[in-house]
């Protein structure tokens, strides 16, 4: 129910876009969001419910790995 | 997507839960609350608590929608359906049971009941089939509200009509902490909820209850992430709001969707089941759009319904008072097959996640 699935947007025609879910292509209702072509978007219940910031993504990995490395070069002095 | 996979990468999951294991307390038992469906589902797929040391317990709150519908609400949905009109819902709502039947016991019984992914199949549906009276039992917390909003104010076909029962998920955290013999130390927020409501609803968590709260992804990094940030403040004894979930979720959440919500619908007190009247809990339509409310289109109200069958633990799993395995019903007489409480129903409950995942052989 509250489970809410990544995807591509591919084509988008008003509040409809098309999205790609890793293969499988849906009609996504876009209406609660800004998004173009080329956004990852997270999709509930037939309805896009925000768009997905790739660049946040990798820097919150990075970020992690770094402070992860940092700790642990701390608790080995 | 590209990023996927660092979220899944085992060699950065075990370096996390190694650091879980230094910050953890050595003696002392700490619980940590998250209160989402699919946190429970990612933390059992993973087998995540296999990997905390004893002294961390993640317990799941009320976070499956299904299961904290009343009955007395899934009776209203069932009455109308047998009144003739065309009843859609959900999945896994269709399986939950309501004072006497589920929906799914009423379809056998003659009534139309048909399953839908999102309220627009249901609009479709009216569409297609005007001289039919169609309704649409919308059920979910924060994430799904505003697709049911988003339809109402478009302007619905006029044969659908709405039973609401959306909930709001931070006043039901906060009644967990109100249940003295819990004593949780620290939130796990859910991350999807969080998408349209932002960070602001969490923040008198660690500010009036210095509660360490942490919005959560569902990758299995994000919730060992979540896991090691809660610790880490339990501690360092710091109560703060942490955002892990930051390529998802913003400050002020969908600012579209809120106000979408904020136009069809008031926040009222309401009913959950195995918990009881959560003060402004609920949504209900507001004056302007009672044309859509099934309540008054089909002459429906019922109150007070069978919540909880005999024998039937799932009031106590609901508020993570009772870990499944310990309800005596549990894959004897209530399975996935046969469920008895609601819990083992719906995809997010947290009985039938533990059934499917065969935690309880762990």
């Amino acid at each position: 129910m509250c489970l809410a699935i990544p995807a591509r947007v591919i084509e988008v025609n008003g509040d409809l876009a098309k999205a790609d879910f890793g293969g499988v292509v849906r009609e996504v209702n876009i209406s609660l969001v800004d998004a173009k072509v080329g956004d990852y978007i997270l999709v509930h219940a037939g309805y896009a419910i925000q768009v997905l910031d790739e660049k946040e993504a990798n820097e919150t990995l990075e970020l992690w790995r770094e402070i992860l490395a940092l700790e642990e070069e701390q608790s080995e002095r | 997507m590209r990023w996927e996979k660092g979220f899944r990468d085992p060699k950065l999951a075990k370096r996390i839960v190694e650091k879980i294991h230094e910050v953890a307390p050595k003696k002392d038992v700490v619980k940590i609350c998250h209160v989402c469906g699919t946190h429970e589902w990612v933390i059992s797929h993973y087998g995540i608590r296999s990997m905390l040391p004893e002294t961390v317990d993640v317990i799941a709150g009320p976070g499956c929608p299904v299961c904290i519908v009343p009955a007395a609400e899934v009776d209203e949905a069932i009455q109308v359906a047998l009144k003739g009109a065309v009843l859609t819902c959900f999945g896994d709502v269709v399986r939950v049971p309501g004072s006497s039947m589920s929906p799914l016991e009423a379809k056998v019984k003659g009534a139309d009941v048909r399953v839908v992914y999102s309220v627009i199949d249901a609009v479709r549906m009216a569409e297609r089939e005007p001289n039919r009276e169609f309704v649409f039992f919308a059920i979910g917390f924060e994430t799904t509200a505003p697709s049911t909003a988003a339809e109402i104010v478009k302007g619905s076909p006029r044969n659908l009509s709405f039973l609401v029962s959306h909930r709001l998920i931070p006043p039901a955290m906060e009644l967990m902490l109100g249940i003295g013999d819990l004593q949780i130390d620290a939130f796990i927020a859910p991350g999807h909820v969080s998408t349209i409501i932002g960070l602001e609803p969490y923040e008198i968590f660690p500010k009036a209850y210095r509660m360490p709260t942490i919005v959560a992804g569902f990758e299995p990094v994000d919730v060992l992430l979540a896991i090691y940030m809660a610790l880490k403040q339990i501690k360092n004894r710091t109560a703060a709001l942490e955002n892990e979930y930051k390529r998802a979720v913003r400050w002020e959440g969908n600012i579209k969707a809120k106000e979408l919500m904020g136009r069809v619908f008031k926040v009222v007190g309401g009913n959950w089941r195995g918990i009881g009247r959560i003060p402004d809990s609920t949504l209900a339509l507001k004056e302007e759009y009672l044309k859509y409310d099934a309540h008054e289109r089909h002459s429906v109200k019922i109150s007070g319904g069978r919540d909880i069958r005999p024998g039937c633990q799932c009031h106590l799993v609901i508020v993570g008072k009772i870990k499944p395995t310990e309800c005596p019903l549990f894959m004897k007489a209530c399975t996935p097959q046969r469920p008895v409480g609601p819990c083992m129903v719906g995809v997010e409950g947290t009985c039938k996640i533990w059934a499917v995942t065969s935690q309880h052989s762990v």
